[in-house]
């Protein structure tokens, strides 16, 4: 609980955006069942619940850096849980292809991620966002998007 | 180099039959304008027109476009001139349902290259004898084998670089882009009545000419035509700014060949790689 305290009142210590979309029927019933255990996780993560993973248009992403995400989590069934049998094959390939598109262009696929979290997984939901929160802050602010965030009409 | 006289000959001949006795109502084709410096669209109806016809090695453009454009689609049955780069794009819009194989007749021409020094797509070009064409004019000409290096070399240099140059290269391209969108009109596969680009409820890209919307643009074209391009370097060609576009349209073309053996377009019965999927996908880098 201490560590809690800490996270949410220490306003001096530069705390990262998260953008989480997750789905309906596994991620975000493993974060709500990471709730309920009790397993702190870090504030920094918003959560986005949609129906699916296949759900996810990539736009989502490049929309959440714009508006000043510092990391972008996709999070859905694991392969074959799917409630829709397989939106979460086709997030798949579509989102691995679109974060070698964006690696392409120079936007860091670390600030990009996907993961597969079942309903039964509190405490892999709480490790995970743990785990990201401290790559992003290690990372620090997505400068680079940031920048042009600033209305400075390129170059 | 001049028109190539005999290919333009049996190709007007061709279109002559096609519209006198074959019930096609329009040939589209390429015409020559005095010393243009590229071979123009043209569009013939009647039969004694058809020697407005002519195919050289200006014949830029990828014609494909216009199949999914109303007022030609009104005029009935379309006879179409195809290289092997055009063929390609005919092939997805049958895949994509968007023209109906008995509504267009395929006149296809042997095409060693368009231009002067060749472009990159026509140097590594695998398909200069077009096949499953209704009508193919001319002989055919000789086909160089081509390796995946060459094949991808423009998205290999880019590869090349870290990740921080690459932002800066890309930055500075895309912060040229005016967002004329000449790239998505000239695209034979940017066939949709109103595009993303269109869509204010909710917007998801800023129309104004600055970075921000430009990448998001950008990259919404890229993906929209991920494991559909058919590497026509069209959208290249008619940028104004010069935005090495085809570099991005060739990465993606490189993913799907590398992850699904996928080729966009070399026939229309194909499906799209992200229209279906596979158990055994790769699941490296999900957490």
């Amino acid at each position: 609980m201490s560590q809690k305290t800490n996270n949410s009142t220490d306003t001096s210590e530069w705390q990262p955006r998260i953008v989480a979309f997750l789905c309906n029927w596994c991620s975000y019933a493993g974060a709500d069942l990471a709730g309920m255990s009790r397993l702190a996780y870090p504030a920094a993560i918003k959560i986005v619940r949609l129906p699916c993973s296949g759900r996810v248009d990539p736009m989502f992403v490049i929309k959440s850096f714009e508006q000043g995400a510092d990391l972008v989590l996709v999070s859905g069934c694991h392969p074959g849980d799917c409630h829709y049998t397989s939106g979460n094959y086709h997030a798949r390939r579509k989102l691995l292809a679109f974060r070698e598109l964006i690696t392409f262009l120079g936007i860091d696929p670390r600030r990009f991620k996907i993961s597969w979290v079942s309903a039964a997984e509190g405490a892999k939901w709480s490790s995970l966002v743990k785990e990201i929160t401290a790559e992003v802050k290690a990372l620090g602010p997505f400068e680079t998007y940031s920048k042009i965030l600033t209305g400075e009409p390129g170059r | 180099m001049s028109a190539n006289s005999t290919l333009t000959e049996s190709l007007q001949r061709a279109a002559s039959e096609l519209l006198s006795d074959l019930n096609v109502a329009v040939v589209i084709g390429y015409g020559r304008d005095g010393e243009s410096p590229f071979s123009h669209p043209e569009f013939v109806r009647k039969p004694e027109d058809v020697e407005r016809l002519v195919f050289d090695d200006r014949c830029f453009g990828n014609l494909a476009v216009y199949l999914s454009k109303d007022a030609i689609r009104r005029m009935g049955k379309i006879g179409i001139v195809v290289k092997g780069c055009d063929l390609r794009a005919v092939n997805v819009l049958l895949r994509e349902h968007v023209v109906k194989r008995e509504n267009i007749v395929l006149i296809g021409v042997p095409c060693t290259g368009q231009g002067d020094p060749l472009p990159h797509k026509c140097s590594v070009c695998e398909q200069r004898n077009p096949q499953g064409c209704d009508i193919v004019v001319g002989d055919p000409v000789e086909q160089p084998q081509i390796n995946a290096e060459q094949k991808y070399s423009d998205a290999a240099n880019i590869d090349a670089k870290s990740i921080e140059e690459r932002w800066e290269f890309w930055s500075g391209q895309l912060s040229k882009c005016i967002r004329c969108y000449a790239c998505r009109n000239v695209c034979p596969l940017c066939y949709c009545k109103r595009c993303i680009i269109e869509k204010t409820i909710p917007q998801w890209i800023e129309t104004s000419a600055h970075l921000r919307g430009n990448i998001a643009w950008n990259v919404a074209r890229a993906f929209h035509l991920t494991g559909r391009c058919v590497g026509c370097g069209e959208c290249e060609r008619a940028c104004p700014m010069d935005i090495p576009l085809s570099a991005i349209n060739q990465k993606m073309a490189q993913l799907m060949d590398e992850w699904f053996d996928f080729h966009s377009g070399l026939s229309s019965d194909e499906k799209a790689p992200f229209t279906t999927f596979s158990l055994d996908d790769s699941d490296t880098g999900i957490l």
